[in-house]
Parts: structure tokens; sequence; C-alpha cells
């Protein structure tokens, strides 16, 4: 069942058109990827979701009904790029109104607080005032602010931007575990390499319209270059290789990158070093990088593929 | 609703927490009295000065016919040329010399002081008035008029007004000094508190929270609980301060009627040809605790006006404050169309001081960007109900106008960063739909 169903966005501005028709769904419990160049539009797409801006046209379906802007945004946590809290508000107290405001009661919000502020190591600082914390703790912080209602949907743009490797690894286990309770996450980022090791599907916006959407797994295959690496032992040099079957795109030590030609198949490519007494020590297929799809298509973009997401 | 008042509840708890606000306001109205009791005892006589003037009089008219004052004391010299008593007179024991020549009485001419220093204006005053009044008394005499018809003649009424329904007796004095401390005080309170509101609404954007706080609750409901718990901030700093004010006067009425007392002999020294006992100030007070002032009304009249005075400027201040990114210098410009018109009704409320039913003030108090300074102004002195309503309802339209169109801009520019908002933008936001 899809937690999300966006339906023909649009939100055009007097300058530009920020959202320019997008549609895509985000099945429920997934750790979805929102991807694309800065002024693609992920933003004003973001604050559509969370009930901020109104589209000017196009359906936004939360939960299987129509988006409910008063109500559903109680059941959404959202955790800007812009940063910020009130520096000079005290931590429990803030975590305390930030929560209530979400519309949990009092007593409760206080168990929860307690209960995050300990996991993050957070506790001696409850009284004092968020100015005083570290950039990274701050963050920690926030961070607790934006689940403290449990949501159902969870919206993360760009949230390991200025955590240490230690915090960004803290933050990164809470997302698998919250995804594991059966939150839906939403991943905003620039960082390709975070999106290959936590999404499951991503969406690629670029000048408010859709490039690209799908399970990352799919995409690969999608846009996979028969690229292959093969190892060999000392000594070979590419002049020695000459063959139909594949061309040699780059070595590297003893590392080979292969191109396989039109109507050929991996097998061949092995039959061909096994005929020539050339032992492989290792082979496998060179899959395109998110970073790099995502240049691609945002440079010289190809298609619009309209490929339905599972 | 809820989320409103925990909106409100944040906002003045956070302010009302403050070091700043309790020091403020425990401190100004002890220095307001302070300053008044310097005033006051500056008035009365604070100088500690005393002259020994020594009078070496060759007419023969003065000795011993001037009267000593609180710090002058005359001592009659003779056996001296004032040549020689005018070098000598300090190691004589003055502090001061008075050579009165021969005169003739109609022409006073060559009365000189000599002094170390300068004589202040008091004693200055004094000296010159009690030798005007002995050579009155004289030329009456050589006239053939005798004292006692003199005292008769001279005038000394005191005017008593009477105005209104209950044809209470009035001070005019008083109105004016309740119209424009009201007044004054609005001016003040309005453009303090509009300006904490528009730093209060730009606390959003310098702690780069909008964006969460507006997922929360809708832009409408944060504006609003904003302007309110400042204004429950500004109540709450107003009653406080009547309360000490209260306090402190209560303790000074104790000593009050002394200087009262003190003053009005003063003056009667001052003007000798004054019967004593005609205390002016102190029949002015009097007249205060029993005044035709409705005070009931003008302090009901002032927390309305002050409220919906702020309320009204507040939604403007908070529009602006929206749209400003913590520069300063941006947000002066933007104010400037705020502050002229509150600008403009505290001068209109001066001349509706002195005229207090001229055309200008009565169309000043009723309209809504002028009414909170200029009826407050207006009630000591009276005020038709037809007027003080029809300028209520229009002063509560205006707040709802204006909080109505702040919305509208709020709403988008408390989500903008990094722009510069002309005034042009703004309108612009009017027209965009919700």
């Amino acid at each position: 069942m899809n937690l999300l169903e966006l339906k023909h966005l649009k939100k055009y501005y007097s300058s530009h058109k920020a959202v320019d028709d997008i549609s895509f769904s985000i099945p429920q419990g997934t750790i979805f990827g929102l991807l694309g160049p800065n002024g693609a539009g992920k933003t004003t797409l973001l604050r559509m979701i969370t009930g901020i801006l109104f589209p000017d046209s196009g359906e936004i379906c939360f939960d299987g009904k129509p988006f409910d802007p008063m109500a559903d945004p109680m059941r959404i946590g959202y955790m800007p790029e812009e940063r910020g809290l009130y520096k000079k508000m005290k931590v429990g107290e803030q975590l305390l109104y930030l929560g209530q405001i979400k519309g949990l009661p009092e007593k409760e919000t206080r168990e929860r607080i307690r209960f995050w502020l300990k996991k993050m190591e957070l506790t001696s600082w409850t009284e004092k005032k968020v100015g005083d914390l570290s950039k990274g703790m701050q963050q920690k912080v926030q961070f607790i602010s934006t689940i403290l209602h449990k949501p159902k949907l969870l919206i993360l743009d760009e949230p390991f931007s200025g955590l240490d490797p230690i915090n960004t690894n803290l933050i990164k286990e809470e997302i698998f575990n919250l995804s594991s309770q059966g939150t839906t996450v939403i991943f905003s980022t620039h960082r390709m390499e975070q999106v290959e090791e936590i999404c499951e599907s991503i969406v690629l916006v670029n000048l408010g319209k859709k490039i690209l959407d799908g399970s990352v797994k799919k995409i690969k295959q999608d846009f996979k270059q028969q690229l292959f690496v093969l190892e060999l032992p000392d000594g070979y040099d590419s002049v020695l290789i000459q063959t139909d079957i594949f061309s040699i795109q780059q070595k590297q030590g003893n590392s080979f990158k292969l191109k396989l030609n039109e109507g050929n198949t991996t097998n061949q490519i092995l039959q061909y070093f096994i005929n020539a007494g050339i032992q492989v020590l290792s082979f496998h297929e060179l899959l395109p990088t998110v970073n790099e799809i995502f240049i691609r298509q945002v440079e010289q973009p190809i298609s619009i593929t309209e490929t339905s997401t599972l | 609703m809820h989320k409103t008042w925990l909106i409100i509840k944040r906002e003045y708890l956070s302010r009302v927490k403050k070091r700043s606000f309790i020091i403020v306001t425990l401190l100004v109205p002890v220095l307001v009295v302070i300053f008044f009791g310097i005033m006051a005892f500056l008035a009365v006589g604070g100088s500690s000065e005393v002259n020994q003037v020594g009078v070496l009089d060759n007419s023969g008219v003065f000795t011993h016919n001037l009267h000593n004052g609180n710090n002058i004391f005359f001592h009659y010299v003779s056996g001296e040329t004032p040549d020689h008593f005018r070098l000598h007179y300090q190691s004589e024991g003055y502090t001061g010399a008075l050579c009165i020549p021969m005169f003739k009485i109609n022409q006073p001419k060559g009365f000189t002081y000599y002094g170390k220093t300068q004589l202040g204006l008091d004693a200055d005053t004094y000296i010159s008035g009690q030798l005007d009044s002995v050579l009155e008394s004289k030329r009456m005499q050589l006239a053939g008029i005798s004292p006692g018809i003199l005292k008769s003649i001279k005038a000394d009424i005191n005017l008593i007004t009477i105005t209104g329904e209950d044809q209470k007796e009035g001070s005019v004095l008083v109105a004016f000094l309740v119209g424009y401390g009201s007044g004054f005080l609005i001016y003040f309170s309005m453009i303090f508190f509009g300006m904490m509101t528009m730093r209060g609404v730009m606390e959003e954007k310098t702690n780069r929270i909008a964006e969460v706080i507006i997922s929360s609750v809708r832009p409408f409901q944060l504006m609003m609980g904003k302007i309110i718990g400042i204004a429950g901030v500004g109540l709450t700093q107003f009653f406080i301060w009547i309360v000490v004010v209260l306090i402190l006067i209560n303790g000074a009425l104790a000593v009050l009627p002394g200087l009262a007392v003190h003053a009005g002999h003063l003056q009667s020294i001052h003007a000798p040809a004054h019967t004593p006992g005609n205390n002016q100030i102190a029949m002015q007070i009097h007249q205060v605790l029993n005044s035709n002032i409705n005070f009931t009304l003008v302090i009901g009249g002032f927390l309305f006006y002050f409220l919906f005075g702020y309320l009204m400027y507040a939604a403007l201040f908070a529009a602006v404050g929206s749209c400003v990114d913590q520069d300063a210098a941006e947000s002066q410009a933007l104010i400037l169309p705020i502050t002229l018109p509150i600008l403009m009704s505290f001068l209109i409320m001066f001349n509706a001081i002195q005229h207090p039913n001229s055309a200008l003030a009565i169309g000043a108090s009723i309209f809504p960007l002028s009414s909170p300074l200029v009826m407050i102004a207006r009630i000591p002195f009276g005020v038709p109900w037809t007027q003080l309503a029809v300028s209520a309802v229009l002063l509560i339209g205006g707040f709802i106008m204006t909080t109505w169109l702040a919305g509208k801009i709020y709403r988008t520019g408390i989500l903008l960063y990094g722009k510069k908002v002309t005034l042009k933008e703004m309108a612009k936001w009017l027209r965009r739909r919700n």
C-alpha cells in the first residue's frame, strides 16, 4: 500500500515553475530517496507534502485519503535542510514545546523526551540553552524533535550535513530502526553514496520535472553500460589482448575495465581468457553509481523514464 | 485553538522570565518617582545657601523694614561709607553687601548688591521683591493710602471650574496632566511593544526554525500567538507599574501634605502682599482628589485603547518583521510607514489637549489609526458617549483589518530567506489566495 501518492503536482511562481507536473508514489515502510540538484524543486515538493505550501494544482494522497493540511502534518515529521532551533530556549523545554504543538499530551511528551535524550546521550544537557550546545548536539536534538511524535512519515532533508562520522552513524542507525518499525522515510540529499547505502527506491527531479523513478537496483540495471572489471595476474598488457568480444577501456595495475561489445555475452569474455590460457583472478560487472546516473541525467537528460515503481 | 494558546504561553513566559523584564518593570517606577521627588525637592527650595546680607541704607526707608527669608537674613549697618563697606563686608561677617543710596522717591536708582559670586535667582528675586514691597508701601503711605485699605484692594481670585452633568469640580491642570500623561504612555508603549513584536516575529527567522514550526501550526496561529503573548507581557508590566506606583504614592502622601504647606508658605513670602494661608498648590491637590475626572473611565479607556491600539499596530509590525532577515537597517525603511502615523497622532494629541473639542481632535479621536493616542488624551476633559462608542468600534474594526492583511504577508514572508523584500512585493502577496 502506498503511504503517499503525488499526482500531477504543480507549483508555479511568477518567475519560474518550481514544480512542473510531478507524479510518483511511495510505498509504506520504505526508505525513499528524493534527489536533485539545487533549485530542482525538492524543497517546494517537500513543503507541499508537509502542508507548509499548497499546490496550484494536482493531488496529494496520504494514507489512502486526500491530504488534510490540518490533521495529516501531525503524523509527519519534517527536518528541513535549514536547520534551526530557538537558541535561547532550554533543550528540555523546547522539545516539550515542539512535541506539544504536534498534538502530544504533556506527560507523555516528557517521558519520550527523557527516553530519547538518554538514547542520544544528551541527558546532562536537558536544562541547558540550545545555543550552548555544539552543532552536532543541536542536530541530534532537532532529530529528536522530529521523531518525538512517532510520525508515520519521516522527511529528512540533508540530515547528515555537518555531522561527524560517529553522529552520522548514530542517526543512520536510528533511521534503519524506525524503518524496521514501519515508519516510511523520505530522504533528500545530494550525497549519492549515502543514497546507495540507505535507500530502496529513488526519484530524481530537475527543473521542476521528474527525471527518474524506481528502485535503486532496477535503475542501475537500466543504466548499465555493459562495463566489467577483470583482474589478471602480473605481466599482461592491453596490447596483447585483442578481440571483437570486448574492448579495453582502462588498465590500472592488474585491473582491466572492459566494455562488452554489442551482441556478446559475459560468458564469452570468460571463454576468451580460458581459451587464451590466461588466469582470471576476479571478474564482476561495473554498475553505474547513482552519482554517475545523476550527473548523466542532469547534464544530458536522455528521456524521462516513465517506469512504474514496484 | 489549543495550539495558539500553547504559542501564547511560550511567548509570554519566555519574556516574563527574563531578568531584563524584571529589572525594567521594577526599576522604571522607582526611577520615575525619584525623578519627580528630586524635581519637587528642588522646586520647594533645596538650597542650603545662607545669605547674611549687610544692608547699608543711606535713605533710611528700608532700615528694619525688610523681612528675613528662608535663607536670607538682613542685618543693618551704619557708620560706614559704601566705598568702605563694599570692600570690607566679608571681614565684617557678611556674605553680601546691599548699598542703598539716597534717592528720589519716584526714581529709585543706585541700588547695588556686592557679593563674592553672582546671586542665585531665588535670592535675587527675593531681595528685589522685598525692596519693591517696602518702596511700594512707602509710596502708598506718601499718597495717603493706609496698609489696611491696600489689603482690601488687592485681588486674589481662585477660579473653580465645574463641568459635566454631575457638576463636579474640575481642575484644568489635572485634566491636562492626566491626558498628557496617558497619551505619552500609550505612545511610548505602542512603539516599545511594537518593536518587541517585530523582533519577536524575526525570532523564527533568525533561529531558522520557521519551517519546523509552520509544519505544525498555521502561520496565522503563530502570528497571533506572538502578538497576544507580547500584549500579555505589556499588560503585566503596566499592572505591576500601577501597583508599585500606588504603593509609592501612598508612602509619599504622608510627606506630601507637609511639602504642600511648605511650598505654599514660601509662595506667600515671595509675594508678601498676598495673605498667608492662600495655598494654591495645596488647594489644587485637594482638587485632584475631588475632581470631576472619572478615573475609572480613564483607566478603563487607557486599557482598552492601549490593548487595541497595540494589537492593531502590532499586526503591522509583525508583517514587517516577517520580511526582514536579521538586518536592522532593512527594517528601518519598512517601519517608517508604521511609525509615521503613530508620531503624527502623538503631535495631534498635543493639539487636542489644548483644544479638546476642535474638529481635528474629534476626528482624530475617532479615526482608528490615531484614536488610541488622541482619544485617551481627550477622555479627562469629558467625551460624549456616542463619540466613544464609534471610536471604539472603528478601532476594533481597524485591528481586524490590519491583522487580516498582516496574516497574508506573514505567511509568505516567514518562509523567505535571503531575498530583500520591498513594499511592492508585499503588496503582491496580499493578492495571493490563501
